[in-house]
């Protein structure tokens, strides 16, 4: 409605009055009243679809939610998980090296103070009960030798499967930076909804497919993770294998 | 006896090829997925394949399910050892048509179980 509009509406309700009109005086002043009443319910009607595309918007951010409910409490576990899982291969490793250093040592001495005899004999400085001594000393160093051979052989095959921890907890290390990469992308998305710019958001989210490594208490709570060999083993001869 | 170790993590594969050597199993190639995977064993020469199921680029299982489809691969037998261990995840490999499935972490003994398993299969 235009002002000339109005002031013309104005007009005929002075006149209506002045000429006791009462009925056409009513009429107009509905008809300016219904003005206001609706340019009002427009206005109602605009904060209402505002505040619907905000709530809208709002529940696909309850991603937010699910992140701080669900996955940050997730993520603490497996970043623990990490943790044991490298202090394991550090003191399995540490623990081998403390084991295999004096088995290699002896082996060093006992050989030094062999060759040192050998010598002796060679250069024929050796009496001959010495070289009985010294022949049973060589017999003796051999079995020593094969046994702590075995030790070190051993210790180092565990040192090698102890370095197993880097694959699971970079898988699991990956996982963690997914979900602070989707935390991240919410809270902007919410920083945007809440300036008013409303921009349509680009999901996208990586989803990830496969289910990785099982850490203890946050993966193995149902039932349908294998949580050994065994397990595997089981459920694979069960089909047939 | 050529084995190709298929694995995203070179540790994993340096702990595999080291476990192999250990069992007698000298001559192996590595590839970090499927995709470099699958061109070297159409190239041929490789008798056994030991691979990871989640790798980017192209999976484990992908890899196998490329490899049974190939009339010259089919045959191949395929070791899968993976952290995946959901039971979903054991059946899918399955029906894809693995023939053994180690979930990490696993034991040198394990490996050398589930290769010897795979073998006496193959020779009866």
């Amino acid at each position: 409605m235009t002002d000339k509009d109005r002031l013309s509406q104005v007009k005929n309700l002075l006149k209506a009055l002045e000429e006791g009109d009462e009925q056409t005086a009513d009429r107009i002043l509905d008809e300016i009243a219904g003005v206001r009443e609706s340019q009002l319910f427009i206005e109602v009607g605009r904060l209402t679809r505002q505040l619907h595309d905000a709530m809208v918007h709002f529940s696909v951010d309850s991603k937010i939610t699910e992140i701080a409910a669900q996955e940050i409490p997730d993520a603490k576990e497996r970043l623990r998980y990490v943790i044991t899982m490298t202090e394991q291969a550090a003191d399995q490793t540490l623990t081998v090296v403390e084991d295999i250093v004096p088995v290699a040592r002896m082996l060093n001495e006992q050989a030094t103070k062999l060759a040192e005899n050998w010598e002796r004999f060679l250069i024929r400085k050796m009496p001959f009960e010495e070289f009985k001594g010294m022949s049973q000393e060589i017999t003796e160093y051999f079995n020593e030798s094969v046994k702590s051979l075995e030790i070190m052989q051993n210790g180092l095959n565990d040192i090698l499967m102890a370095q197993g921890f880097q694959d699971i907890t970079g898988q699991i290390i990956r996982r963690v930076i997914a979900m602070v990469e989707d935390l991240e992308n919410g809270m902007v998305d919410l920083i945007r909804l809440s300036s008013a710019k409303a921009a349509s958001r680009e999901a996208a989210m990586s989803s990830v497919e496969l289910p990785g490594p099982v850490v203890p208490g946050v993966d193995d709570k149902h039932s349908e993770v294998a949580t050994s060999q065994d397990d595997v083993d089981d459920l694979l001869s069960s089909l047939g294998f | 006896m050529k084995i190709l170790i298929v694995d995203d993590f070179s540790t994993m594969r340096r702990i595999i090829k080291n476990l192999l050597r250990d069992l007698g199993f000298t001559n192996t190639a590595e590839a970090d997925d499927g995709k470099t995977a699958l061109p070297r064993l159409k190239s041929g020469g490789i008798d056994f394949l030991v691979t990871d199921w989640n790798m980017p680029g192209m999976s484990g299982l992908d890899l196998l399910k490329a490899v049974r489809a190939d009339p010259d691969l089919a045959s191949l037998p395929v070791l899968m050892v993976t952290a995946e261990a959901k039971r979903e995840q054991i059946i899918m490999a399955a029906q894809a048509g693995v023939n053994g499935y180690i979930i990490k972490p696993f034991t040198a003994a394990t490996l050398k179980e589930k290769i010897e398993k795979i073998f006496e299969r193959i020779d009866n």
